[in-house]
């Protein structure tokens, strides 16, 4: 019925719309960009960055019918009517002290091991859970992976505030930590591109080069404004795909030189052109300008000499290194006081075809070091104490080496501090106490409330919901680590509810800390780059992030074979208290003793009748009368017992005998 | 335990006090050391109803005003929480400290013993003018001489390793058997309103002694524990036979207790409303904002009757529900809770003429067959047990289940740091000390109640002899 009021009220938008944005309509297309962003890492890696954005005009103007937007994620967003979705599959944990903390690509792509889902719903708040239980039921089909685990109320939680700043108490979020990622996952998210792997940049995903990296995290981020009635001009849908990976290039190259590499000896493969589909196909090769080649660091040049060099030459050759293709433009980062930008050489593949493939490589003329952008401080997280009965979380937070010179310079006219948040989802069967929320700051322990600025927590709740705790700390500048303990007791599952690989232990999801203070983006100089996807998304702010460790806790396990000896004993045991005390009190001596002189009387006409009764069955069978009359001499209990046997004997007999 | 302070009677004759200061003393001692004990999450000693540590976390929850019963973490009553949750709040040079609280089981337990002491006195009168009355006072003087027995239970319960142990093991459940006592003594002092009281604040903590209404209204509506009325009427008949002639006016007297005070019962049921819509209204203005009364029974009492919380304990649910299969959940669950509810009936006919005895055994039966049981628990029924010494002296297997209990109290941690904490051994090693400790308890429950009912089966035969 809503269905067909929609289809209705969207005719009438049609109708209505049809004339007045003509011109717009011819506008607004579907399109589709690639592009791979190749950055050498400071410890002999490549990282490559593949991004695939698809968007869709709003259905209002342009209709249901797509030929390139993938028509399932079309399908899913009006569904389950999506404003806002995440999906990563990682693998490997992105290492944020040596392959940067602060830059766009860590803070949005490096992300937790296995599964992460986000979603925010455009539905009424009652209706939220059952969006979230059919979109995880929808996505595991999509991508092949036990997304469905997520549709359970213990292993996912409405964030407030600390996960995205503007949600409407709509957003849900869930992460299965054990979730192994493999090729299957990445097939069907190949699917949703208009070429797949056949044609374009995402040619180069060789599947065993992919993954034989330190890093995969393929990610799929929607976004929609479709049902926001409130926006008149809304873009549609928006489909960013990224899929995130960190090689080790295996050419040698001496000890001291970086590793030169090219595209195909990274990947084995070549990209033939571009996907004909796609509006642009870009790649970008990223460095620091703060590269430092070792000589003349020895020789203490000063920095910002080095990088007028390398920006000035502003070509493929310079003093550092060399690229094998001069790039079709070079784009450099604003420089601010907050961080040294960085500068990206730009390609394009659309003049490279089968003949001619596009091979680029990077070759190393001096030895050189940088370091990558830190954010203001590195997370982990760690268990404390020994045992299954019980035990702590820490989250210890430790100040990168720049960071009080930035933040001094940042905000000095406040009392200067930092801003932390930290966002912690807890299983259930992993109990914590958050009254023992205990804060340490260069190791000493707080008046615990002094630090925080915001805390919201809803606890766990056995078997129905996970303990969420979302924290904003606000420390000073000068701090050198900041810790957070917790007190937990572990729980104890009923059998059923253990993995079948019960001792291996539970996995508590990676915490999540943001620094609200700071933006991770880069701002290039021209205006032009805003068109191009990738650049427009590296120019977003967004807040930095980092995700901490994903924690393993082993939990005690019963026996699982032996639940039948279980409930037989206990149940023994309650027998045996009931009969105990109920003869106990049934009890009565004077009448025993009255039942014991009144048995030698009884014997008389009970023995009669079993005696009778043997005679009977003596005359229709032949067999039973020898032990009936040899039992009669015996005591009449015993000679009551025999008789049974017999009987039940003699009608086993009898019964034979009618059969045969 | 009886043996111990059997042989110890004659002293604590002298010197009860100094026994009962000692003993406090030494719970002051230990509570200031308590933190390097770390008693507080012993399986034996917190249970998830009792734990003071879930008390905290409930409070800062509502401090944070969220309810306190939100998340599985506080299962207890809203009223403890705004007593108690102050005092665990509270820091004391930086560490939280759990000394106020451990102060205030301290005192609880000394009013505990003070008035077990009292209900002790109260019964051993009763027990001279019982036999007294039974013309039996004398032959008994000669053979064994009347225990003091109230202040060997209080100095028992004083003494108890495990009432010292939950004492300072931060929980609730020496508030929880202070209310028992409470409701006990003001029932055998004839105390009405007390009675209810403590009979309703007790039922409201931790909802087993809900049964303790029968024995109650026997003490209101009969009296003090006695042999069997039946002798009382044929001893008086035949007294009175015989001094009907001389003496009219004796006759009345034993034959009024015969009677059941229906006026004291229905005062009791008087106060006992009042005192339920009184904590009823308490509770409903602290829940207020968090989902009211129903909220509460559904957190509290449905968390207990469910066994939601299978952490281990000293008792054998736990594993079973951890190992039945989901299917046969529920009907277990009514099983279990309806052994306590069987015996009620049965126990309640044979031993209506011994209503303090009849606590004894209700609490003892559902201490063994609730849901998270604890040493405190035990605690409270071996105490009481002592009050019975004079009656209880013949009383078989009482050294066999002395060693029983003090074995399990041995062995019980010991699986449990080998399962927990070891990981050498597993969940049935310390299923089977909680079986075994089970086990004890059904012994000791059924050989009291066949030792009493033999005693008074002696009284029976003493005053059917000299005819």
């Amino acid at each position: 019925m809503s269905r067909l009021k929609f289809s209705f009220l969207l005719f009438l938008i049609l109708l209505w719309g049809s004339e007045s944005t003509a011109e717009e309509e011819k506008e607004a297309n579907e399109e589709f960009t690639e592009a791979l962003l190749l950055r050498p890492l400071p410890d002999r890696k490549v990282l490559a960055h593949f991004h695939f954005q698809s968007s869709a005009p709003p259905t209002q103007t342009y209709g249901r019918h797509h030929y390139i937007f993938p028509k399932s994620i079309y399908q899913l967003v009006h569904k389950f009517h999506i404003r806002e979705m995440e999906l990563s599959f990682t693998q490997g944990r992105w290492n944020y002290e040596r392959w940067g903390g602060f830059d766009p690509i860590s803070s949005s792509n490096a992300k937790p091991p296995g599964v992460e889902l986000w979603a925010d719903f455009d539905v009424p708040q009652n209706q939220v859970d059952d969006s979230w239980k059919n979109l995880t039921h929808a996505l595991s089909g999509l991508f092949c992976a036990s997304i469905n685990f997520l549709e359970h109320s213990t292993s996912y939680s409405a964030t407030q505030w600390s996960f995205q700043s503007s949600s409407s108490g709509k957003l849900r979020y869930g992460t299965l930590p054990r979730e192994a990622v493999c090729t299957e996952n990445l097939t069907p998210w190949l699917k949703l591109l208009p070429c797949r792997d056949k044609a374009g940049l995402s040619s180069l995903m060789d599947r065993p080069s992919i993954y034989r990296g330190y890093y995969h995290s393929q990610r799929l981020h929607l976004k929609s404004d479709e049902f926001d009635t409130s926006k008149i001009s809304s873009s549609g849908i928006v489909l960013e795909q990224t899929l995130t990976v960190v090689l080790q290039p295996n050419t040698f190259s001496g000890k001291k030189l970086q590793p030169s590499w090219s595209l195909s000896s990274l990947f084995g493969r070549k990209v033939t052109g571009k996907c004909s589909l796609s509006n642009s196909s870009n790649v970008y090769v990223q460095f620091q300008q703060n590269l430092v080649s070792e000589e003349n660091e020895s020789r203490e040049k000063s920095e910002a000499q080095k990088n007028e060099i390398l920006i000035h030459e502003g070509s493929h050759n310079n003093p550092l290194f060399a690229l094998s293709h001069p790039p079709k433009r070079v784009i450099k980062e604003v420089e601010n006081f907050q961080k040294e930008g960085s500068i990206l050489y730009e390609y394009s593949v659309e003049d490279y075809d089968e003949y001619g493939p596009f091979e680029l490589g990077l070759r190393w003329k001096v030895p050189v070091i940088w370091s990558c952008q830190q954010a203001p401080l590195h997370a982990s997280r760690f268990l404390l104490g020994s045992g299954n009965e019980r035990g702590a979380i820490a989250i210890s937070m430790k100040s990168t080496r720049s960071n009080d010179i930035e933040i001094a310079g940042l905000d000095d006219e406040k009392a200067c501090s930092l801003r932390v948040g930290i966002f912690q989802v807890v299983p259930w069967y992993v109990k914590v106490y958050y009254h023992t929320l205990e804060v340490f700051l260069d190791g000493e322990s707080q008046a615990t409330m002094d630090n925080i600025e915001k805390i919201h927590v809803s606890p766990s709740e056995d078997k129905v919901s996970p303990g969420v705790m979302e924290i904003v700390l606000r420390l000073p500048c000068s701090v050198k680590t900041a810790a957070l303990t917790l007190e937990f007791d572990k729980g104890f599952l009923h059998i059923d509810e253990y993995p079948p690989d019960a001792n291996q232990g539970f996995d508590i999801p990676s915490a999540v800390v943001h620094f609200a203070d700071f933006v991770a983006n880069m701002s290039f100089e021209d205006n032009l780059s805003k068109e191009i996807p990738i650049l427009s998304k590296l120019q977003e702010k967004i807040p930095v992030r980092s995700y901490t460790e994903v924690l393993l806790v082993p939990l005690t396990t019963p026996d699982f074979s032996m639940p039948y000896n279980v409930i037989t004993m206990t149940c023994t045991i309650f027998a045996l208290y009931f009969g105990s005390l109920l003869n106990a009190l049934r009890r009565r001596r004077g009448e025993e003793e009255r039942l014991l002189k009144g048995k030698g009387a009884e014997k008389g006409p009970l023995s009669l009748l079993l005696s009778r009764l043997s005679a009977k069955l003596r005359g229709k069978q032949w067999e039973p009368p020898k032990p009936s009359s040899s039992s009669s001499k015996k005591s009449s209990v015993n000679y009551k017992l025999v008789a049974k046997v017999v009987l039940v004997a003699g009608i086993a007999i009898v019964w034979q005998f009618y059969y045969q | 335990m009886e043996e111990k302070t059997k042989a110890g009677s004659k002293r604590t004759k002298l010197g009860f006090w100094k026994w009962a200061i000692a003993s406090i003393v030494l719970r002051l001692i230990l509570s200031y050391f308590s933190k390097y004990l770390n008693l507080s999450s012993r399986p034996e000693v917190s249970t998830p109803l009792t734990s003071l540590r879930r008390l905290a976390e409930g409070y800062w929850l509502k401090q944070l005003s969220i309810s306190p019963y939100s998340g599985s973490m506080y299962h207890g009553s809203p009223l403890l929480l705004s007593i108690l949750g102050p005092l665990t709040a509270k820091k004391i040079e930086g560490h939280a400290s759990h000394l106020l609280c451990s102060l205030v089981s301290v005192i609880a337990d000394f009013i505990s013993a003070i008035l077990i002491r009292a209900t002790g006195h109260i019964l051993v009168t009763a027990h001279g003018h019982s036999l007294k009355a039974l013309g039996l006072d004398k032959l008994f003087k000669d053979t064994v001489e009347i225990l003091p027995s109230g202040d060997i239970a209080a100095l028992v319960y004083l003494w108890n390793p495990f009432t010292i142990i939950s004492c300072i093991g931060f929980n609730t459940s020496p508030i929880e058997n202070l209310f028992v006592i409470l409701s006990l003594y003001g029932a055998s002092a004839g105390l009405v309103p007390l009675a209810a009281f403590g009979w309703v604040i007790a039922s409201h903590l931790s909802l087993y002694p809900l049964v303790l209404v029968i024995p109650v209204i026997f003490l209101l509506g009969y009296g003090l524990d006695a042999p069997p009325r039946k002798l009382f009427v044929q001893s008086n008949l035949l007294v009175g036979e015989e001094r009907s002639k001389d003496q009219v006016g004796v006759k009345n007297k034993p034959i009024k207790t015969t009677n059941f005070a229906w006026r004291r019962v229905v005062l009791f049921f008087f106060w006992a409303t009042i005192w339920i819509t009184y904590v009823l209204i308490l509770c409903a203005i602290s829940m207020k904002d968090y989902g009211g009364l129903a909220e509460m029974f559904k957190r509290t009492y449905g968390f207990t009757l469910t066994v939601k919380d299978l952490s281990p304990n000293i008792g054998v649910l736990w594993y079973f529900f951890a190992e039945v299969f989901d299917f046969f959940r529920n009907f277990f669950v009514i099983v279990f809770h309806v052994n306590i509810l069987f015996m009620i009936l049965p126990l309640a006919i044979r031993l209506n003429h011994r209503p303090c005895f009849l606590v004894f055994v209700y609490l003892a039966i559902s201490s063994m067959l609730k849901s998270y049981p604890s040493v405190g628990d035990s605690a409270l029924y071996l105490s009481l047990l002592v009050l019975f010494v004079n009656e209880l002296s013949e009383m078989k297997l009482s050294f066999f289940l002395f060693c029983g209990y003090v074995g399990v109290s041995l062995l019980s941690p010991v699986m449990h740091n080998l399962w927990i904490w070891r990981g050498t051994g597993n969940a049935n090693f310390y299923f089977a000390t909680a079986m075994a400790y089970a086990s004890f308890q059904i012994i000791l429950v059924v050989e009291s109640v066949s030792a009493m009912l033999n005693y008074d089966r002696k009284i029976r035969k003493l005053c059917t002899t000299p005819l």
